[in-house]
């Protein structure tokens, strides 16, 4: 039973930087600009995030920090694929490429380093209930943050008008324009925003989950979160639900070499990934299902004055 | 409403003095001026590409002048952005809606209004300012579930609530059926009784004669005439409108030959989400003759263009045959070894793929130059696109130029022209003349009329009324995924052709068994 | 302010002259980032673009790296352009690595022998059919599925990197190899003949030269190539035309898997000669650079990938003379491409200064409706 909680835990830790930086995409999906840069941002920003942690001592430094190089990616990301209608796929391809390199070049003089032990963080009476406590109520502030999140961007986009005119921009940027409204700042914020979020993910792999640095540390997981926009059919809630998910297939490779199975290790390491392809090949099956839920103008370039 | 000091002239709502546009390749105003008075309705009548689109964004802030002066209500103004058009109190309806799909009415009202209440205060106004003009609305469909009519009525109300001083509407009538067109006159007359000066679009004379009080004429983006309409003729208006009475098509008898197209029990679910289904779609055109299916756009038009095209190859068996053959499985290539040729309506990204030379956009339906194992012969490629340069009159830099530097006239000439050179057997057109000048229309129908006298069986859809009285022989209506019965183009009258467009034909099935109503296809 | 204003005709000038545009930039930028690291700029640029190119043994390195980059890229050339956004190269190079590997075990297991060379063609061949199996994943995903190839390739990179040590670290390894993760190395008469002698320089250079040709032809003069590529610009005038885009797909996808293939068994049984955890360096992800650096065309290609090999042979100078990371590749990897995205932009756009219109004295129209709400 103590394992099964242990695996809950473990699960929402492993799901909680899927869900931040799954909910940073999607607030820029919504409104029509893919940023295939995902990976290079969190791998940028954990570095950052750990840097920061290893000098200052700070977590909140170190989510600063993070969340800070997530959003200087992603302007430059802006700059490029909103201000200059470069193409949005190969200008995220080279933002990953480009973080993956920078993050090796900086992170050199990281590798190895230990941050301080961190006191283990508990809600105060939470915590001791038999199986929940362990289960959910002994994680960092950021796996409740990631909960947060979803319901202030889910409120953000449905209850308010910035969030309409937000869904407006990705539905038809033509059409918001000629209304007057400025759609490449709109898209700006709403990328850097996201990239922000992808930074706070980044760093939580770095200085709370891992907590180390090496070359890499980020393994696919700003791609899953891009999978996870569309798993989750561009609604906030799923997001966290299929972060969740990940997080618990991610677990269950440890779970089964605890349990004795007799797969090889690196087998069992596939199988995030390969359930990334199961899910993606079952939910998009309905074309017509993702056209009515995807921001029309998801990937395509914007010319004003056209 | 005035001051009673007022100078002896009454004040204009809105004066353009002057006003000159200078694009890279074309001048698309030259010192235009304007002169509306407060509740006048005032046209603005040219053909394509005279520069009325690019007067109208003036006027609405979202393109700034080179050169001229703007006056409102006596002050000059400098409009720098559609928010601060808004603000003077000018409102516009485009002629391509700026709406968005998956949201409500209402939610798109919300969106282009700018000071506004909660959405359900909008609503509310919405609900009682669609009463008071007659512009049925439900604020809570979303958009994409609406018809083209229905839409227009929500570009509308947009308008009418932000309290407009002047109203511009671009071409409004291209999506209504006549009858639709009358109701709008209405509530425009209303509006314009109110105090409200009305902009008013159009290449349409008939209606600019029935309607505005003032028309200003616009050609090459030079002011031609400014005339009172109700005393003008249609043939005086052309004259300004394009420097000549437009020149007479030679019309012979219509001698129809052999069966070419035959289509039987046609039925098609739609293909996206927000389509059309097809339903019993039953005819034919014979060699030598043309028919025209007219309709307002949205009605299926689209859905079956694709299924004759071969681009949507899910006819079922024998519901659409080629001079015998049954073609409603067969690619496009396989229709057009069979003698059919489709001049779609989009141009740029269909008819032709725009960052393309014109010389490699005839490969796109004419593999003559294709030669063994698939070498391209590029020789051969650039003479058939010179030779079509050459036959069709095409203004173009050359062979090589890309799709896209065409003016759309020039590039529909070379398309259609693409396609009659490649002497079919059938030809379909969509929308021949869309946004094209008048001279390269003329041009264009011309063709189709010659095409027709050899022997080649024509089918042409088109929006304008006007477009296919003037070339086809008989007459076919399609509304809401339905066919109407064929009638003679000479025992047909608009007010009948109006009614059909509405469903509204002889023999029209209503019975419950048809599955749900659809909804009415006008306005 | 600047204004990007479209221009009429895409202009060819600009389309050679953007890469060139963003090399000088890269090497500006390069040059003030070894100022920034305390070290001589000249020198280090010396390191990553004058050093490799000394002396016929530097430059054979050169052309040996830059072999799978090009194989890779021109298969990547044949996707993009029809707009199949295959990113998933290196995975496919590994499963060519670890078919034309296994290939070459299994002949060794055989007891064949013979000149270097004799056997490496059917190694090759079985490189090609496993780039190729691997990206008919991603073909049949997005073909019945409609899944973005995008994150399947990419997963499939992943799954692909845990497949090859897995077969290293078990089934394949060497048992006389000290437990190091390796295979044993290949039977001489599996290595690629060798070019120049007292180099690594292989024929799989010859071939890649060859392929240039080969896909030049194929994108300009087939009728294929042109099916493919209106796909990838104007899906819908492809429908129009009847070019089937389900072909189209799978086409680009064998093609591009295929050619990652064959770099991929190339390395491995050309300077490598065994598989290790270590048989890419990242070659499927810099051929994307490569790609786009050239243009998408096959000359491009040529070029570009000489001009990133010599950047990846300049980074492992730079560890060893300068005592910088090796990853500094990755940085001016990632400005070039950066760099060249941002001068295409000049392809099809023209950069005006604009003024504004009407005259100055006129009030602004927000002024004039407080004033007079006629």
């Amino acid at each position: 039973m103590n394992e099964l909680a242990l695996l809950v835990a473990a699960t929402l830790a492993s799901g909680t930087p899927l869900a931040i930086a799954g909910l940073g995409l999607l607030l820029g999906e919504k409104a029509g600009v893919l940023n295939l840069g995902a990976e290079g941002m969190m791998l940028v920003a954990a570095i950052a995030g750990f840097g920061a942690a290893f000098l200052t001592g700070s977590d909140t430094i170190a989510f600063a920090a993070g969340a800070a190089a997530g959003a200087a990616m992603a302007a430059l990301f802006a700059l490029l694929a909103i201000g200059l209608n470069t193409n949005q796929y190969a200008t995220g391809l080279a933002l990953s490429l480009f973080g993956a390199g920078f993050s090796a070049f900086v992170g050199v003089a990281f590798v190895g380093k230990k941050l301080p032990d961190r006191a283990p963080f508990e809600l105060p009476l939470l915590a001791d209930l038999p199986f929940f406590g362990p289960a959910l109520f002994r994680q960092h502030p950021m796996v409740y943050v990631a909960i947060a999140l979803v319901a202030a961007l889910a409120w953000f986009l449905y209850r308010t008008r910035a969030g309409l005119v937000l869904r407006a921009v990705g539905e038809s940027p033509e059409s918001a324009h000629a209304l007057g409204y400025p759609v490449r700042a709109i898209r700006l914020a709403a990328v850097v925003t996201g990239g922000a979020l992808c930074g706070i993910a980044g760093a939580f792999l770095s200085v709370v989950y891992a907590p180390l640095w090496v070359e890499g540390l980020v393994a696919g997981r700003g791609w899953i979160a891009l999978a996870l926009t569309t798993f989750a059919t561009w609604r906030p809630a799923r997001v966290l639900l299929g972060a969740y998910l990940f997080g618990g297939v991610t677990m269950l490779q440890f779970a089964l070499q605890g349990a004795g199975v007799e797969v090889s290790s690196q087998l069992l390491s596939m199988l995030p990934y390969l359930a990334t392809i199961v899910v993606l090949a079952l939910i998009s099956r309905n074309p017509l299902w993702i056209r009515i839920n995807m921001p029309a103008s998801l990937g395509k370039p914007f010319h004003p004055g056209s | 409403m005035m001051p009673t000091d007022a100078p002896a002239t009454p004040m204009l709502r809105l004066e353009l003095t002057a006003i000159s546009k200078q694009y890279p390749a074309v001048k698309a105003n030259d010192r235009v001026s304007l002169r509306v008075a407060p509740g006048q309705i005032h046209a603005v009548l040219g053909e394509n590409g005279a520069g009325k689109s690019t007067l109208m964004k003036i006027i609405y802030g979202a393109v700034r002048p080179d050169e001229g002066e703007i006056r409102w209500n006596g002050e000059p103004v400098a409009i720098r952005s559609p928010a601060e058009a808004r603000q003077l109190g000018i409102s516009m309806v485009y002629q391509h809606f700026s709406l968005f799909d998956t949201l409500t009415a209402a939610e798109n009202v919300w969106l282009g209004l700018d000071k506004a209440g909660s959405l359900a205060e909008v609503s509310a106004r919405i609900a009682q300012v669609s009463r008071e003009y007659g512009l049925e609305l439900d604020p809570q469909r979303p958009v994409h579930s609406l018809s083209v009519g229905e839409r227009q009525r929500i570009e509308i109300v947009r308008a009418l609530l932000t309290n407009p001083r002047l109203l511009i509407l671009d071409e409004p009538t291209s999506v209504l059926t006549p009858q639709a067109v009358e109701k709008l006159f209405v509530t425009l007359r209303r509006l314009a009784s109110e105090g409200c000066s009305i902009l008013y679009i159009s290449h349409k004379l008939d209606e600019i004669r029935a309607l505005c009080h003032h028309c200003t004429v616009l050609r090459g983006g030079r002011v031609t005439g400014e005339v009172d309409p109700r005393t003008e003729t249609n043939a005086g208006l052309s004259r300004l409108m394009i420097g000549a009475e437009p020149p007479p098509l030679q019309h012979r008898e219509a001698r129809p030959g052999e069966v070419a197209l035959q289509v039987r029990g046609l039925a098609l679910a739609k293909a996206s989400p927000f389509g059309t289904d097809l339903r019993d779609i039953d005819f034919e055109v014979r060699a030598g003759e043309i028919v025209g299916i007219a309709g307002v756009s949205g009605n299926g038009q689209q859905e079956l263009m694709a299924a004759l095209s071969g681009e949507d190859a899910r006819a079922p068996a024998g519901t659409v045959t080629l001079f015998g053959q049954d073609i409603g499985r067969a690619p496009p290539g396989a229709r057009r070894a069979l003698g059919l040729h489709f001049v779609p309506e989009e141009r740029l990204g269909r008819g032709a793929v725009p960052t393309l030379s014109l010389a490699a956009n005839t490969l796109l339906t004419r593999t003559e130059a294709v030669g063994r194992g698939g070498w391209l012969r590029m020789g051969r490629v650039r003479a058939l696109a010179e030779s079509l340069i050459r036959a069709f009159n095409v203004k173009a830099g050359g062979p090589k130029a890309a799709a896209r530097s065409l003016s759309g006239g020039n590039l529909q000439k070379f398309i259609v022209g693409r396609e009659i050179d490649a002497k079919p057997r059938l030809l379909i057109v969509s929308q021949p003349t869309w946004g094209v000048d008048v001279g390269a229309a003329a041009q264009i129908r011309g063709a189709l009329l010659t095409l027709r006298d050899e022997g080649c069986a024509v089918l042409v859809v088109s929006e304008e009324l006007d477009e296919l009285f003037e070339i086809a022989d008989r007459l076919l209506v399609i509304a809401q995924g339905r066919l109407s019965p064929g009638v003679a183009t000479s025992k047909a009258t608009v007010e009948m052709i109006g009614e059909w467009m509405s469903g509204l034909w002889p023999g029209a099935d209503r019975a419950a068994g048809a599955g749900p109503l659809p909804e009415p296809a006008h306005a | 302010m600047l204004k990007l204003e479209a221009r009429a005709q895409p202009s060819q000038a600009m389309s050679v002259a953007s890469p060139l545009i963003a090399l000088a930039l890269t090497v500006l930028l390069a040059g003030l980032l070894f100022a920034a690291l305390g070290k001589d700029p000249l020198k280090g640029l010396g390191i990553f673009f004058v050093e490799p190119l000394n002396g016929v043994r530097a430059v054979s390195e050169v052309l040996l790296k830059a072999t799978p980059l090009i194989l890779c890229a021109l298969g990547l050339a044949v996707c993009y352009r029809s707009n199949v956004w295959n990113i998933g190269a290196e995975g496919q190079f590994l499963l060519g690595a670890i078919a034309g590997g296994g290939a070459a075990l299994w002949l060794g297991h055989q007891g064949v022998g013979g000149p270097q060379g004799l056997y490496a063609p059917l190694v090759l061949l079985a490189g090609v059919v496993g780039g190729m199996a691997w990206a008919a994943i991603t073909a049949l995903l997005r073909d019945r599925c409609n899944a973005s190839e995008i994150l399947v390739s990419l997963m499939l990179v992943y799954v692909a990197q845990q497949l090859l040590n897995y077969l290293v670290f078990g089934p394949w390894k060497d048992p006389g190899g000290f437990n190091f993760p390796q295979t044993r190395t290949f039977e001489v008469a599996t290595w690629l003949p060798a070019l120049l002698p007292r180099s690594r320089l292989h024929w799989g250079f010859v071939l890649a030269l060859v392929m240039v040709v080969l896909f030049w032809v194929f994108l300009f003069r087939s009728w294929r190539g042109y099916q493919l590529q209106v796909g990838g610009l104007a899906p819908a005038a492809a429908r129009y035309a009847g070019f089937s885009a389900r072909s189209s797909l799978w086409t680009a996808l064998l093609v591009s898997g295929g050619m990652a293939g064959l770099a991929g068994a190339m390395e491995a049984a050309g300077p490598l000669r065994q598989l290790t955890p270590h048989v890419s360096t990242g070659y499927g992800f810099t051929a994307i650079i490569v790609c786009f650096v050239g243009r998408l065309h096959p000359l491009g290609i040529a070029l570009a990938g000489v001009l990133l090999s010599m950047l990846l042979i300049g980074g492992e100078l730079a560890q060893s003379r300068l005592g910088l990371p090796n990853a500094l590749t990755g940085v001016f990897q990632g400005l070039l491409l950066f760099l060249l995205l941002a001068c295409d932009t000049l392809i099809n756009y023209r950069v005006r200064w604009k003024r504004g219109g009407l005259a100055s004295t006129a009030l602004p129209a927000a002024v004039v409706a407080k004033e007079g709400a006629a």
